[in-house]
């Protein structure tokens, strides 16, 4: 696991463009699948494609299911808490570019 | 060493019930959680506080910490007893509050493996490492122009014991040009490696994923892949058209301010945005900035200016 100090790693990126599906979310968070199908009907996370019974899943959607992974854990937020407050920060953040000439 | 009072740190009597410290604990956590907070220091405190919680929600850690006493005065050091800790077993309860990373008091006092080594999470016997996740704050000028930076992560691993430990590592990191922040980069076979069951083949490494985000920039706001900058303008540039110089990422540029602008006008520089795949825009939001009248001139161009022309900047107050 350790490499030379001169060995630059390249990663694979993750953004809307990537389609993930429910095992891939399964194995990254070491969470079930129960949570994952939660967190999509609470509107915690979106699935971008419906094809029967296969969901796709945006890359951009990581950043909201980690989001809920901790506030579940260090907060007790349950899903449908964690999907109210994702929104209210998007609000938050919305509100901060349009008036806070917002450097925080 | 710093001794912690912890229950100054959750602001608490020392006589606090379990209700009271969980409910104390809760709060400030809401506070201070880095997904959530904008105080400053969100993320020192947010762990000072989970270090707490992890000491006084537990009994038996309670009373050994207890039995320290109110520690040192100010600014005496702090070591602790050789007998702490004895006749109290600590049970490994899953940290809470991201509190993987404790202060030299805490472990010196709990151990690492104090913090407890079960995570509480899902465990899949897919025979594969553990995958990994890990937080870097990038500067908007490494994500504009790509290129290689070092990160130094830490992280608990459990050692050949099963012991927590706390695992340091630097991390040389190839950053794509144009990477948004809330993107992940997934860097494989860089998350745990297996358990080795003798006479079997090495099962994969897990891999670590690393979340990007972005360090506040003194003059550009990023939304999505667009760029937006504050411009003052002087209230005649506004009016009358001018043309300025503007810094972007790609450097300063003339910008042309059409006659007739006000404060809110967005200009929009094509492509000259984050440089991802599709480019995103700048955008330049224009500020009026006010001349002080600091002498007679400049009032005499003023009185001349409301003059000259009749304006109620109130109207639409109806006043």
């Amino acid at each position: 696991m350790s490499l030379p100090d001169e060995t630059y790693l390249t990663g694979e990126i993750f953004d809307e463009r990537s389609a993930l599906s429910v095992n891939d979310l399964t194995r990254m968070f070491a969470v079930d699948e129960r949570r994952i199908v939660e967190w999509v009907e609470e509107g915690v996370i979106s699935v971008i494609e419906v094809d029967g019974a296969h969901w796709r899943i945006s890359g951009t959607q990581l950043r909201r299911a980690r989001i809920a992974l901790r506030l579940e854990r260090d907060l007790g937020v349950n899903p449908a808490g964690v999907a109210l407050v994702l929104e209210l920060l998007e609000e938050l953040e919305r509100f901060r570019r349009e008036h806070g000439r917002g450097r925080s | 060493m710093e001794f912690k009072d912890y229950y100054k740190v959750m602001g608490v009597a020392r006589d606090a019930t379990e209700a009271q410290i969980k409910q104390a604990y809760r709060k400030l956590a809401r506070k201070y959680h880095p997904d959530v907070s904008k105080e400053p220091n969100a993320e020192a405190r947010f762990k000072e506080v989970g270090e707490a919680y992890e000491v006084l929600k537990s009994p038996e850690k309670r009373a050994a910490y207890d039995r320290l006493g109110s520690g040192p005065r100010p600014g005496e050091d702090f070591r602790p007893p050789p007998d702490f800790g004895s006749g109290f077993e600590f049970a490994g309860a899953g940290p809470s509050g991201g509190g993987e990373d404790y202060s030299d008091f805490f472990e010196s006092l709990f151990g690492r493996a104090g913090a407890g080594a079960n995570r509480g999470r899902h465990h899949f016997d897919t025979g594969r490492g553990e995958d990994h996740h890990a937080k870097i704050m990038l500067d908007l000028e490494a994500a504009l122009q790509g290129g290689s930076r070092s990160f130094t992560l830490r992280m608990p691993e459990l050692d050949a014991d099963g012991r927590l430990a706390m695992h340091e590592r630097v991390l040389n990191v190839q950053i794509p040009k144009g990477i948004l922040p809330g993107q992940t980069i997934r860097l494989a076979g860089q998350g745990s490696r297996p358990p080795q069951t003798a006479g079997q083949a090495a099962a994969p490494d897990g891999d670590l994923y690393i979340e990007v985000e972005f360090q506040p920039h003194p003059l550009y706001r990023i939304d999505g892949r667009d760029l937006y900058l504050d411009l003052p303008v002087a209230p005649w540039e506004a009016a009358l058209g001018a043309g300025v110089k503007t810094p972007t990422p790609g450097g300063v540029v003339d910008l042309k301010i059409p006659a007739g602008s006000h404060a809110g006008t967005k200009l929009r520089l094509k492509g000259r945005g984050m440089p991802a795949s599709p480019a995103g825009d700048f955008y330049v939001v224009l500020q009026i900035a006010l001349p002080p009248a600091s002498d007679e001139k400049t009032k005499a161009a003023y009185r001349a200016l409301s003059e000259a022309m009749p304006f109620n900047p109130r109207a639409s107050l109806g006043v």
